[in-house]
């Protein structure tokens, strides 16, 4: 319902910077994510976005208004916490009339959207149960079910997913999917460590790193034409091989970066020869370990099981010369 | 710098408003601040400040109960000052030159000492008892908070029927065990009084110190214990090397603590051994002074040294407890 | 001597001088009120014959505190100021707790610290001035007056516990609560009071008990038996004659004032305990 806009937007906590300049145009009901190394200051944006922190200088306008001094309620945010921040004394249902109860609204209203968003999140049977007897899935799904009710103009997620466990991360990331399609008027921001989710839930995503912005794009921008050697390394798992010296003397370059996935074994005396060390079986993929003579191993993705021994020489092809990146001293892509 | 510095400087800054526009939120949490703090430190200014800076005052003037309006000031004369006779002899006046003053002094902090060294060695005892684990320590918790649990003026009127010279049990059990022959008057006989006083100020208080003690015990992890035992240390030596240390700070905390307690007492004495030159202490002379005597002024100055003196105790305790105060990180 | 039997006898000795300590502790620690009862049911001449166990029984001691002089009264006197001075004291702390432990502004650790020094104020030397204050605002010989006095030491103890307590309320909760459009006021009224409340009992209670405990300004605020509490009564609790002294008496009158405070802190020793070290070995 409202495009977000950072112009220069700085965050210093005393004489610490932690953002260090952002801008940013988060359009209109698009799903953003901000991703990055810890430190690099994405969940301080998200703060300053929510307002819950104070804007050091810069601007930050949602749907054309500056906001930097109004408190939270009165940006139209609503925020799904790390730890839900479900209040402990009050059950479902009060959690999520709470907010609607503190601006006036009229009680056939609360409750006719806290049915629609218990319906959406499948939490009808918990709304009388308080936080203590839910599960953490559950309380999660309370939790966005009280930023819903709000019907917010900008959703905010800090890292909502850390504290699940692994398949039950997988299901709630599903969920949040869902719901981005559901409501797709509504702006979303999300904070997370974990590239997956990025990738997954993304419309666009924000790299971050140490306070700026390192690149901005889709998923599949990222992970095609990274912008720096940095954001080749972040998005993509495993992470992207990269090789210096006489490896990227051969492609005119100082750094050549190239995806385990885009790279194939083959007879030892073709392409590079690597000797291996190690291998990893996952079922329906492999992921053998290379020594080329550098410090970090080649990884080589295979599909299905490979039997191979330490010890062993192969040589590592890379099939198509286009999906080897080459990067200049700066860490930036050369131009093809 | 850690980002927690870095908060705390940001919100030291954050008082002088500089480059920072503050945001809504942030007036908004200010404001209330100041209206949530203010009736409470208006109530302690009015009950605690204005008296106590009154109080002072008087000690510099002839203040008389019946006419306080009408104190004039007069210096330091309570303190101490002189006057020479027609016949050359100087005569010191005042409360520093008071005899009487200087035995309070020394009832209180003989006082003092012996009762929080005795509340603590009790207490540690007590202490170790209750954090072992064994059947009926509920029960024996419970019970170890009954002398605390008893109001002062009712421990020291069991306490003068215990002790009657005449009727009380403690003379006949001790008539009984052959341990003295006479029946000693406990709280009227000045060699015995002040020790009288000790012993129902240690029978009270110790529950107290013992947990405080408790508390720093068992912030004390059971496998450096376990550790130990596996290593053969013996119980004795495991608490001197182990134990002290580790409660040495909540220790200390509850030494001054009850320190402080113990130089201001009132209650107890007046109760227990009402008028008795061998207890009288600091604060029952200066009560006296003020309501008793007539000598409002003068009591006054005693309640004002009385307060210089913990004035030092206090500091020293902040400086040696090193304690935060700044309200915490969590914010 | 076999190393069995060795270490069997140093285990049986140990736990033999464990549990005599405990029982000692035991005795010591209850016998004084054991006795006061023991004493309260007895009267003329019995009282003039020690014994340690029950061995007459009269209520006529208890019927004279309850009829003579104005110990009922003296008893409600209490209560009274007991109750509304820790009904103010809670008022006052838990807002000001909030903003020490919640807000962040320059000063509040000197605010802290201040607080702190006036708990440890002897109350004599606030006895002068409180005694002119009290005069002029002519509330001298009125329950008013302790109320009054009584926020000396029971403010700062409250917004010290309190304080401690409030910190340690998660920053997230409050935060949600925030972007849920919750003031400052609704915060502590709706999120953090129910949080609380066991807090907010255990402080009560111990402001409560000090408040009953309190003697010198009682002593010296209220004069006349219509306006004095109970303790002061009991202190100058006095018999027909010059000469005697009517322990039994005194001895009922003291289980009277004892009982319900030794109720009150039996059922809630573990918050008492909590409250205490909160305050002690926190500050």
């Amino acid at each position: 319902m409202a495009d977000i806009e950072l112009k220069n937007v700085r965050k210093t906590f005393g004489s610490v910077h932690v953002i260090k300049g952002v801008d940013l145009t988060i359009k209109s009901g698009e799903f953003m994510v901000f991703v990055g190394p810890s430190g690099c200051g994405k969940s301080t944006l998200l703060r300053l976005i929510a307002g819950l922190e104070e804007i050091s200088s810069g601007t930050l306008s949602i749907g054309g208004k500056v906001v930097n001094r109004l408190t939270p309620k009165d940006r139209g945010v609503a925020m799904v916490f790390q730890s839900y921040a479900l209040y402990p004394h009050m059950n479902v249902h009060d959690n999520m009339a709470f907010g609607m109860q503190l601006a006036g609204s009229d009680k056939a209203a609360i409750e006719k959207r806290i049915n629609e968003a218990a319906e959406m999140l499948q939490i009808t049977p918990y709304l009388q149960r308080l936080p203590k007897q839910l599960s953490g899935g559950q309380r999660q799904r309370v939790a966005i079910g009280r930023a819903i009710v709000r019907d917010p103009a900008v959703f905010l997620f800090d890292e909502p997913l850390s504290n699940l466990d692994a398949a039950l991360r997988v299901a709630t990331r599903l969920e949040i999917a869902k719901l981005h399609e559901k409501m797709h008027d509504t702006t979303m921001i999300y904070v997370t460590h974990d590239q997956v989710e990025a990738m997954t839930l993304a419309d666009r995503i924000c790299v971050l790193r140490d306070g700026l912005v390192e690149q901005v794009g889709t998923p599949l921008e990222l992970y095609e034409r990274p912008q720096s050697v940095f954001v080749a390394g972040f998005i993509g798992s495993p992470k992207m091989n990269f090789l210096n010296g006489k490896f990227a003397d051969n492609y005119r370059a100082t750094t050549i970066g190239v995806r385990a996935e885009h790279l194939e074994l083959g007879a030892p005396d073709k392409g590079w020869p690597g000797k291996v060390i190690h291998t990893e079986n996952l079922g329906a993929d492999s992921y053998v370990y290379l020594d080329v003579g550098t410090e970090e191993p080649i990884v080589v993705r295979q599909t299905g099981t490979v039997r191979l021994d330490n010890g062993q020489t192969a040589g590592i092809i890379a099939a198509n010369q286009s999906l080897v990146h080459r990067f200049g001293p700066d860490g930036r892509p050369i131009a093809a | 710098m850690t980002l927690q510095a870095a908060k705390m400087a940001d919100s030291a800054s954050q008082g002088l408003g500089r480059q920072v526009e503050r945001s809504d939120l942030a007036n908004q949490r200010l404001r209330s601040a100041l209206y949530f703090l203010l009736p409470m430190l208006l109530t302690l200014a009015a009950v605690a400040g204005w008296p106590l800076a009154r109080s002072i005052y008087f000690s510099f003037t002839d203040a008389s109960l019946n006419k306080l309006g009408e104190a004039h000031w007069i210096g330091f004369s309570n303190y101490f000052s002189w006057v020479t006779t027609k016949s050359g002899k100087t005569i010191y006046i005042g409360v520093l030159s008071d005899p009487i003053w200087w035995n309070a002094v020394w009832n209180t902090v003989r006082f003092s000492v012996i009762s929080v060294v005795l509340e603590t060695i009790f207490g540690m005892a007590v202490a170790l008892i209750l954090n072992a684990d064994f059947p009926g320590r509920g029960f024996v918790r419970a019970a170890v908070l009954i002398p605390w649990a008893i109001p002062t003026i009712v421990s020291a009127k069991i306490w003068s029927w215990m002790l009657n010279d005449q009727f009380g049990m403690i003379n006949d059990i001790l008539l009984r065990l052959h341990l003295i022959t006479d029946k000693i008057a406990w709280t009227a006989n000045d060699q015995t009084s002040l020790y009288a006083i000790i012993m129902v100020d240690v029978w009270k208080t110790t529950p107290f110190m013992a947990l405080l003690i408790l508390a720093g015990l068992q912030m004390i992890p059971k496998d450096v214990y376990e550790a130990a035992d596996v290593d053969g240390v013996h119980p004795v030596k495991q608490f001197y090397r182990i134990t002290l240390p580790l409660v040495w700070p909540a220790l200390m905390v509850a030494v001054i603590f009850r320190m402080l307690d113990a130089m201001r007492i009132f209650d107890l004495v007046y109760v227990l051994t009402p008028n008795s030159a061998a207890t009288k202490t600091m604060s029952v002379l200066a009560r006296e002074n003020l309501f008793d005597f007539d000598k409002f002024a003068y009591g006054s100055t005693v309640s004002t040294l009385l307060f210089l003196i913990l004035a030092v105790f206090v500091i020293l305790y902040m400086w040696l407890g090193q304690i935060r105060f700044d309200g915490g990180e969590k914010t | 001597m076999s190393e069995e039997f060795r270490y069997q006898l140093w285990k049986t000795t140990k736990w033999t001088a464990f549990y005599f300590a405990v029982l000692v502790l035991c005795v010591v620690s209850i016998f004084p009120f054991y006795y006061a009862v023991l004493t309260s049911f007895k009267s003329g001449t019995d009282l003039f014959r020690v014994s340690y166990f029950p061995d007459t029984f009269t209520l006529e001691n208890y019927a004279s505190v309850m009829t003579q002089g104005s110990f009922p009264l003296n008893f409600l006197n209490s209560i009274i100021v007991s109750a509304i001075v820790v009904a103010i004291s809670l008022l006052l702390a838990v807002t000001a707790a909030y903003a020490l432990a919640r807000v962040r502004f320059r000063g509040r650790g000197i605010i802290l610290l201040i607080i702190l020094s006036v708990s440890m104020f002897p109350q004599i030397a606030v006895l002068a001035g409180l005694f002119e204050l009290i005069s002029a605002m002519g509330i001298y010989n009125t329950l008013l007056a302790v109320i009054f006095a009584y926020m000396i030491f029971t403010l700062p103890f409250t917004v010290w516990v309190l304080t401690t307590f409030m910190r340690d309320l998660p920053v997230e909760i409050e935060e949600a609560a925030i972007v849920d459009g919750a003031s400052p006021w609704i915060i502590i009224r709706r999120v953090f009071l129910p949080l609380m409340w066991p807090a907010l009992v255990t402080t009560g209670l111990l402001a409560f008990i000090a408040a009953w405990n309190e003697f010198l300004f009682a002593l010296t605020f209220l004069s006349s038996n219509t306006t004095r509490t109970v303790t002061v009564a009991i202190a100058l609790l006095s018999g027909a004659s010059e000469h005697e002294v009517p322990w039994g008496i005194i001895m009922a009158a003291s289980v009277i004032v004892t009982v319900p405070l030794l109720v009150l802190v039996l059922i809630f020793q573990r918050k008492i305990v909590a409250g205490l070290t909160a305050g002690g070995v926190k500050g």
